[in-house]
């Protein structure tokens, strides 16, 4: 559970959000495609990570049978995402997206994607007290969901170094982690991170198998 | 350059290849590589012959082989011409028979560096070779502290800054250095006529090897070099009594040939391409002709040729950003010039492990480190990877504090420390060879042999003989027994601390299944323990657990495959490969980047290839790097089938004499400087005590 401007949302350890009594689930930076997006500049990985993604985010759809899914920008790698997808992941998407809503904020990665993407586009999208942009704003701003930055937090224990993406928040504003099976990731220690919150007092709440880890910012290592 | 259109016209006239110290090429990566090129000069300059060189070498055939083309598959038996050249001095090796307390564990050999000052000081030039860097740190640190003379003695390791090496070597063959702390960075070929002794410090690990080291002194035919070994502990002893008596028999141990990496192949086919279309037919027949490759399966040949076009996957998704293409004509080409730029770019990634650059940070008035200053040399990343700023650590002969990682430059400033956190001893990268594994058990279980060794081993044998029993050669010695609220379950396979590791990883998995709750379990060159909460001598003796069933060779089936499938060495492994068989590029055309630039994590790539792809060219390459280099299955599987029927339990009381070395090792890994110390010398004494009386 993380409490945001006196809502309850249930963080999911896959790296999700939902909003039990809005039936709303939250992901942030899918990054589809991206394996082609590599290949067509000669890196040919594995041309399966928009399945992946996909497959992830179908099992937390059946899990939580939302109302509205939210996808926080940064959906597709690139803009021409959306004309490289295999037939069988697009007709996947559809399936995902069939009676419910479906909202897609705009990332800087896809500003412009097109209509017949299914759902609705949108710049950005406020619920109640809640906010849900792609990039954090860069003045401090309570209820606001963002993703764009991709944290990771590390820690230390008996000598052993451990590494997790995670949600990122003061209780003010949180910052999702990237759900696309190849996102990469930037340390909560980074500026760019830390500097949304002006201090460390922050908790990145690291992804585990089963839960989530709760750690004070101050406790994270760099890298 | 035989990557260029022009190779035929550059090496069509090509009369000769020389190939020095080649025992040591052949065993790696690079050796698959040279062994691919090399099938390709020959098929260019038909005129060709090549030489090769070795002094320390125990299979020359398959050397022999190596050389020159294989025709007719696996089986293809074409040699070289041997020439064997009349051996020179017989060396003059002896062990140090220190007059201190031999330690118990521990790779320091802190008790004898006295003894190796005094040696320093009676010879002119002494090379002190030791296993690891971080050994040879600490040693040079040690032996500074004594250096009431101020002797000029220097330090000489692989991961120091080349302009500091070579300033090194120079001040060397001028006369100018009394002894080099060093590493296995000056076992092959410099040649410095000066040197009037060797001393190998710690275990030996290979007669050949240990050869080879003892080899730098006296480096002329008709005077014998001059050796001597210092264990650094009472299994050392063993060890080095074990290479001594091979030294004497002229006996050699280099491994043998490896079977061709696929990844290495990968590299080699877009090479071949980049410098002129190629037929599958041909470039199959021509390499075969390398020995290491010389048993690959057409199938697998062409899966590395369709990873090289399109990434080899089962979806077809990448056909129209292929990299190679095969014509109407049936050759394979490139499919734009770029592919052809960025190959020479990357080419020759041959590397073991990712380095950093070590620089000493400039001066710190603000939060913000300013870039450069002076490089010290390189370690490892998974090194780095395990600190935390603040901590201090030993290198380039000095204690350092560690401050910052930025991209791929670790940045450090000079400690005031007196108890570095001296990285944790990595075991070596040369595993005890089989050879010597098998001597020292023949030691072990015939106490005629012990006249030659100190009394004090002597001694400990004895009491383990008395108090326990004997490995016997062909055996598998496995003791139980209660200590503190644990028990404790030891077995001498005298494979190696990889085997051993590997063991133990799969031991404790059944010993799980079984509901004995393992705790942990440690492992050094000769025995692996396993603690757990469950009574394992209990269940034998009721009859619900079969010693013949938890040792079974099936273990290296599916609880291999199982535990593989979520280790970091198979993500380390793959990263490896992905790079070599360029997947992933380190240089970019006009840049270039470091791998911890690279835009895409191999770790993420890896999670998502198994999960639909599990045969893939390149995880079948990562599963072999795991299986041979990291984990030694091999060697596992040999040991399990050898000791079938032939284990041996004692249910004992308490620790016995020859479990002592590797209970001191637990906890090891956790704790570092002076508290620590103290903490294994009093459980040291507490065990030595408890065995012993």
């Amino acid at each position: 559970m993380i409490s945001l401007a006196g809502i309850t949302l249930v963080a999911d350890p896959v790296g999700a959000l939902y909003w039990p009594d809005e039936k709303l689930l939250v992901v942030a930076d899918l990054h589809l495609e991206k394996g082609s997006a590599f290949a067509a500049r000669g890196v040919l990985l594995p041309p399966y990570d928009t399945a992946t993604t996909l497959a992830r985010l179908a099992r937390l759809i059946e899990r939580y049978a939302p109302r509205l899914v939210i996808a926080l920008g940064d959906s597709f790698h690139d803009g021409d995402g959306p004309l490289r997808m295999a037939p069988g992941d697009r007709a996947a998407l559809t399936a995902l997206q069939r009676g419910r809503d479906w909202v897609w904020i705009a990332g800087n990665h896809d500003p412009d994607l097109p209509d017949d993407i299914g759902g609705r586009l949108a710049d950005l999208l406020a619920f109640g007290p809640l906010t849900f942009r792609h990039e954090p704003s860069e003045r401090r701003s309570d209820g606001e969901i963002a993703g764009h930055l991709h944290p990771v937090a590390r820690v230390a224990q008996r000598g052993r170094a451990v590494s997790r993406r995670c949600f990122a928040g003061d209780g003010r504003r949180l910052v999702m982690p990237a759900f696309g099976a190849y996102a990469g990731g930037l340390n909560v220690r980074d500026r760019a991170i830390f500097g949304l919150f002006g201090t460390l007092a922050f908790t990145a709440h690291m992804l585990g198998a089963s839960r989530l880890y709760a750690i004070a910012a101050e406790r994270c290592l760099p890298d | 350059m035989l990557a260029s259109a022009d190779a035929p016209y550059l090496f069509g006239s090509l009369k000769r290849v020389i190939l020095d110290e080649l025992h040591a090429l052949v065993v790696s990566k690079r050796g698959d590589l040279l062994s691919l090129g090399l099938a390709r000069l020959f098929r260019l300059a038909p005129k060709l012959t090549s030489i090769g060189l070795s002094a320390t070498v125990a299979e020359p055939e398959e050397l022999a082989r190596f050389m020159v083309p294989q025709h007719g598959g696996a089986t293809a038996q074409a040699r070289a011409d041997l020439i064997i050249a009349e051996g020179g001095a017989p060396p003059h090796v002896t062990m140090l028979d220190t007059r201190e307390r031999l330690p118990w564990a521990g790779h320091s050999a802190r008790h004898a560096l006295d003894e190796i000052y005094r040696l320093i000081q009676a010879h002119r030039t002494t090379l002190v070779f030791v296993n690891t860097r971080s050994q040879a740190e600490s040693i040079f640190q040690e032996l500074w502290h004594l250096n009431d003379d101020n002797l000029a003695i220097a330090l000489h390791h692989g991961s120091l800054d080349v302009a500091q090496r070579r300033k090194v070597e120079t001040a060397m063959a001028s006369g100018r250095l009394r002894a080099v702390v060093c590493t296995s960075s000056l076992d092959l070929g410099v040649d410095w006529g000066d040197v009037d002794l060797v001393i190998n410090v710690g275990a030996p690990k290979g007669a050949s090897r240990l050869l080879q080291r003892i080899g730098r002194a006296n480096h002329r035919m008709d005077e014998p070099s001059k050796g001597v070994l210092v264990p650094a502990n009472r299994f050392e002893v063993l060890e080095c009594r074990a290479a001594l008596d091979a030294i004497a028999e002229n006996a050699q141990d280099t491994p043998p040939l490896r079977l061709g990496a696929l990844d290495v192949l990968a590299q080699h086919v877009l090479g071949c391409a980049c410098g002129e279309p190629f037929l599958g037919d041909e470039l199959y027949a021509e390499v075969t002709t390398a020995a290491p490759y010389a048993g690959l399966t057409r199938a697998d040949f062409d899966a590395v040729v369709d990873f090289v076009a399109t990434g080899g996957y089962a979806l077809k998704a990448y056909e129209r950003f292929a990299r190679i293409r095969q014509g109407k004509d049936g050759f394979w080409r490139i499919s734009n010039p770029n592919v052809a730029q960025r190959y020479r770019l990357n080419i020759g990634t041959i590397v073991a492990a990712d380095m950093l650059k070590v620089r000493l940070l400039r001066s710190r008035a603000s939060k913000v480190i300013p870039r450069g200053g002076r490089l010290l040399g390189e370690v490892e990343e998974y090194f780095i990877e395990t600190m935390v700023p603040g901590d201090t650590f030993v290198f380039a002969g000095e204690i350092l504090k560690y401050e910052a990682l930025v991209e791929d430059e670790v940045y450090v400033s000079r400690s005031t420390a007196e108890d570095p956190k001296v990285p944790a001893y990595e075991g070596g990268k040369f595993p005890l060879s089989t050879y010597l594994a098998a001597r020292v058990r023949g030691i072990i279980a015939h106490p005629k042999a012990w006249r030659q060794l100190p009394a004090q081993v002597r001694e400990w044998l004895e009491i383990q003989e008395w108090r326990s029993q004997l490995p016997g050669v062909g055996e598998l010695l496995v003791e139980t027994f209660p200590r503190g609220n644990k028990h404790y379950l030891i077995c001498y396979p005298f494979e190696g601390r990889l085997a051993h590791q590997t063991l133990g990883m799969l031991l404790t998995r059944r010993l799980e299944r079984a509901r004995l709750r393992p705790m942990g379990f440690v492992a050094n060159e000769y025995a692996l323990a396993v603690w757990g909460l469950g009574d394992v001598a209990q269940r034998i003796a009721r009859g619900d657990l079969a010693l013949a069933e938890l040792f079974n060779e099936d273990m290296l089936g599916d609880d291999l495959e199982a535990w593989l499938a979520e280790s970091a060495l198979m993500k380390r492994a793959f990263r490896n490969c992905a790079i070599i068989a360029g997947l992933i590029e380190r240089r970019f055309p006009g840049e270039e980047k470091s791998r911890r630039q690279v835009t895409i994590s191999t770790d993420l790539v890896y999670d998502v290839l198994r999960s639909h792809q599990p045969d893939h060219v390149l995880l079948r390459a990562a599963r072999a790097d795991a299986a041979t280099g990291l984990l030694h299955v091999r060697r596992l599987a040999d040991m399990l089938s050898r000791i079938r029927g032939r284990i041996v339990h004692k249910a004992l009381d308490h620790v016995s004499p020859l479990a002592v070395p590797v209970m001191l090792e637990i906890g090891r890994e956790m704790v570092y400087g002076e508290a620590a110390d103290s903490l294994l010398a009093e459980a040291a004494d507490e065990l030595v005590k408890e065995a012993m009386q």
